[in-house]
């Protein structure tokens, strides 16, 4: 006799038909890339990689990549925690406005969010005389490429925190502000540490694009070695001057920093149910 | 702590959720704002608490205007119809927060909070679950937490926005008796709100009812209940059939019915009979018994009568082999309102 069946369950050829064109799929189009760029790192050995990834070059981009991310990921910690905290428990005039404008660099390019900047504060931008003449550096320079990262990444942190504070809503703030807490004291003890996993999770999201970002900071970089490249700009000019080993072994550098984040946010993932159970 | 709410008026939009309230709450008094959904309950709790600020009246507490003062500065007690206990925090941080709070000398020390926190467990029979989470405690004990951390900062006023809503008909029951209890110890102005009528005649010294954003009546559960001033509290207190008709020269008269209006002028009216009030009478008009029901001593009677209107009588169990095929039945007891 034929197992009963899960009335919503297809039949088992189906869910083996399905479950391969997945896996296909997936192979296709992940995992032979990444096992790709790994083997060809490692073509000519594990310490001709190493030396590639050693070179001053490429510490270089590894150090400025470090450095936009430790900028970029606290400002969009500060910026989400302000504007989920101001859209979700406040009512104010202009607040889809304020939601649409988060959105925008998901909407917009990266290579026009880099042209924005180049346009504003290029020698040949709005600000571009006022800075050569105060002798500051924005384009072609880390500034630029932070403002760029920047541009390009705060729209995580907030928008992973937006709908969970809204779904919270306001009454535990409204007790504790009854007990007599501060509306600071009633932030930092009730409403962030409520959303202490989204916000983890946007962190996490927001570092990778931070470390990862190309288009935006290729239009701003300049390119200069050592000084403006971050690590995907260096792979390029690697790679478009065929040293190959040092490009994917620089790219390989970056696949273990994603995967070191896939790694934390699954792990945060499975930590969260015990938490969320705190739910009512 | 007496509060007096003094022409409070307040709209959202077009529509005015409070309109001209005027209340006066005595020290110690435990007193139930009734109403229908909608009516303004929620916002009026909130405007006595200074989570929502009034557009025009005042907020008395104890002769000081508290009308835009912040929620904080006025010690109030606030129980939130979903609880809102803090979810990160145990059941004692939950109950200590009020203390914790505070700052400099105000704030006592560790262990006079730890006993404080002891003694509130007691007081609400949760001794010993100090330790868990919200997450880890049933509907009634969520309750009585966000009940005993309202009472931590020993507030001069204690607010519950519909504190049994969410719980079952028993348990409800049970911690109406501890409301009541714990108000009696403690000896706290209370106000509650609640849509259930049953719950504020049982609980309160005196109900307030509100109606679209006007209180209606005030007075003690029986006042309310045996001489409602409007048709509006006469249908939302207590039990009652009603009939729509037209007063004629005194007398109110519907269907087959005929009841006294004494001093209401010609016109179209409506009139309600508590089912109680209902008694067998050889003068009385004929009904059609549908249905005889048993409800412990009493009886509870569906009956039609002659005009075609519905009506329920409550008798004394003694009585029930009476309510067979058709009866004559009066009313000993009605209210009339012109409509
Ligand atoms: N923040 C708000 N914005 C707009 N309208 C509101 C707001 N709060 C309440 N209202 C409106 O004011 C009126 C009274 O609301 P309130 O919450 O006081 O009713 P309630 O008597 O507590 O009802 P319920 O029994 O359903 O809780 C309702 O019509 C409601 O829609
Ligand atoms: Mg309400």
């Amino acid at each position: 006799m034929a197992r009963a069946r899960h009335p919503t369950e297809d039949p088992t050829w189906v869910k083996a038909l399905v479950l391969a064109v997945v896996a296909a799929f997936l192979a296709l189009v992940l995992i032979l890339p990444l096992a790709a760029v790994f083997a060809e790192a490692l073509r000519k050995g594990l310490a001709v990689a190493i030396d590639a990834i050693a070179h001053a070059d490429a510490l270089a981009a590894v150090k400025l990549t470090l450095i936009t991310a430790a900028i970029t990921v606290p400002f969009n910690v500060v910026f989400g925690l302000c504007a989920a905290w101001a859209v979700a428990k406040h009512d104010f005039p202009g607040k889809a406005f304020l939601i649409t404008l988060i959105d925008l660099p998901f909407s917009v390019s990266p290579v026009v969010a880099g042209l924005i900047y180049v346009l504003v504060f290029g020698l040949q931008g709005w600000f571009g005389e006022w800075l050569l003449d105060h002798d500051m550096k924005v384009i072609f320079a880390v500034p630029g490429i932070v403002l760029a990262t920047i541009f390009v990444t705060f729209p995580f942190v907030a928008r992973e925190l937006i709908p969970l504070m809204q779904e919270q809503g306001v009454s535990e703030e409204e007790a504790a502000i009854s007990m007599g807490a501060s509306g600071l004291y009633t932030f930092w003890r009730i409403t962030t540490p409520n959303v202490r996993w989204g916000l983890l999770y946007g962190v996490l999201l927001c570092n990778a694009r931070a470390m990862g970002e190309f288009g935006a900071v290729s239009v701003v970089s300049g390119h200069i070695r050592g000084l403006t490249n971050t690590m995907p700009l260096h792979v390029e000019i690697l790679y478009n001057e065929y040293d190959f080993v040092g490009a994917f072994a620089v790219a390989a550098l970056l696949c273990l920093l994603a995967i070191v984040t896939l790694v934390l946010k699954t792990a945060l993932e499975v930590a969260q149910p015990a938490v969320r159970r705190g739910g009512h | 702590m007496t509060i007096s709410i003094r022409s409070v008026q307040k709209q959202f939009g077009r529509y005015p959720a409070l309109n001209n309230v005027d209340l006066e709450i005595a020290d110690g008094e435990l007193l139930a704002l009734l109403g229908p959904s909608g009516s303004g309950k929620t916002t009026l709790l909130r405007a006595i608490a200074g989570l929502e600020f009034p557009d025009s009246g005042q907020v008395l507490f104890h002769d000081n205007d508290v009308t835009y003062a912040s929620a904080a500065a006025r010690r109030v007690g606030f129980v939130f119809q979903q609880y809102a206990l803090f979810k990160h925090m145990t059941v004692a941080k939950n109950i200590a927060f009020g203390l914790d709070v505070r700052k400099g000398k105000d704030k006592p020390p560790k262990a006079e909070i730890a006993r404080r926190v002891d003694e509130l467990l007691k007081l609400v029979e949760l001794d010993g679950l100090g330790g868990r989470y919200p997450s880890q405690l049933s509907g009634g004990q969520r309750q009585r937490v966000a009940l005993s951390r309202a009472l931590a900062v020993q507030p001069s006023v204690l607010l519950l926005d519909e504190p049994f809503g969410a719980l079952d008909a028993t348990v409800r029951k049970s911690l109406r008796k501890e409301l009541r209890r714990v108000h009696d110890a403690t000896g706290v102005t209370t106000i509650f709100v609640t849509h259930d009528q049953e719950e504020a005649l049982e609980l309160a010294d005196r109900v307030a009812i509100l109606n679209k954003g006007k209180i209606e009546q005030i007075g003690t559960p029986r006042e309310v209940h045996d001489n409602p001033v409007s048709a509006f509290v006469c249908g939302f207190v207590g039990e009652s059939s009603r009939f729509t008709g037209k007063v004629e020269g005194g007398r109110f008269v519907a269907g087959g019915l005929t009841l006294p209006a004494p001093g209401l002028a010609d016109g179209a009216a409506e009139a309600f009979v508590r089912p109680h009030d209902f008694v067998l009478a050889d003068d009385g008009v004929e009904a059609k018994v549908e249905r005889v029901n048993v409800q412990g001593a009493l009886v509870r009677v569906d009956a039609v009568l002659t005009g075609g209107a519905r009506i329920e009588i409550a008798a004394s169990r003694a009585d029930a082999d009476r309510f067979v095929g058709t009866v004559k039945v009066a009313a000993a007891k009605s209210h009339v309102y012109a409509a």
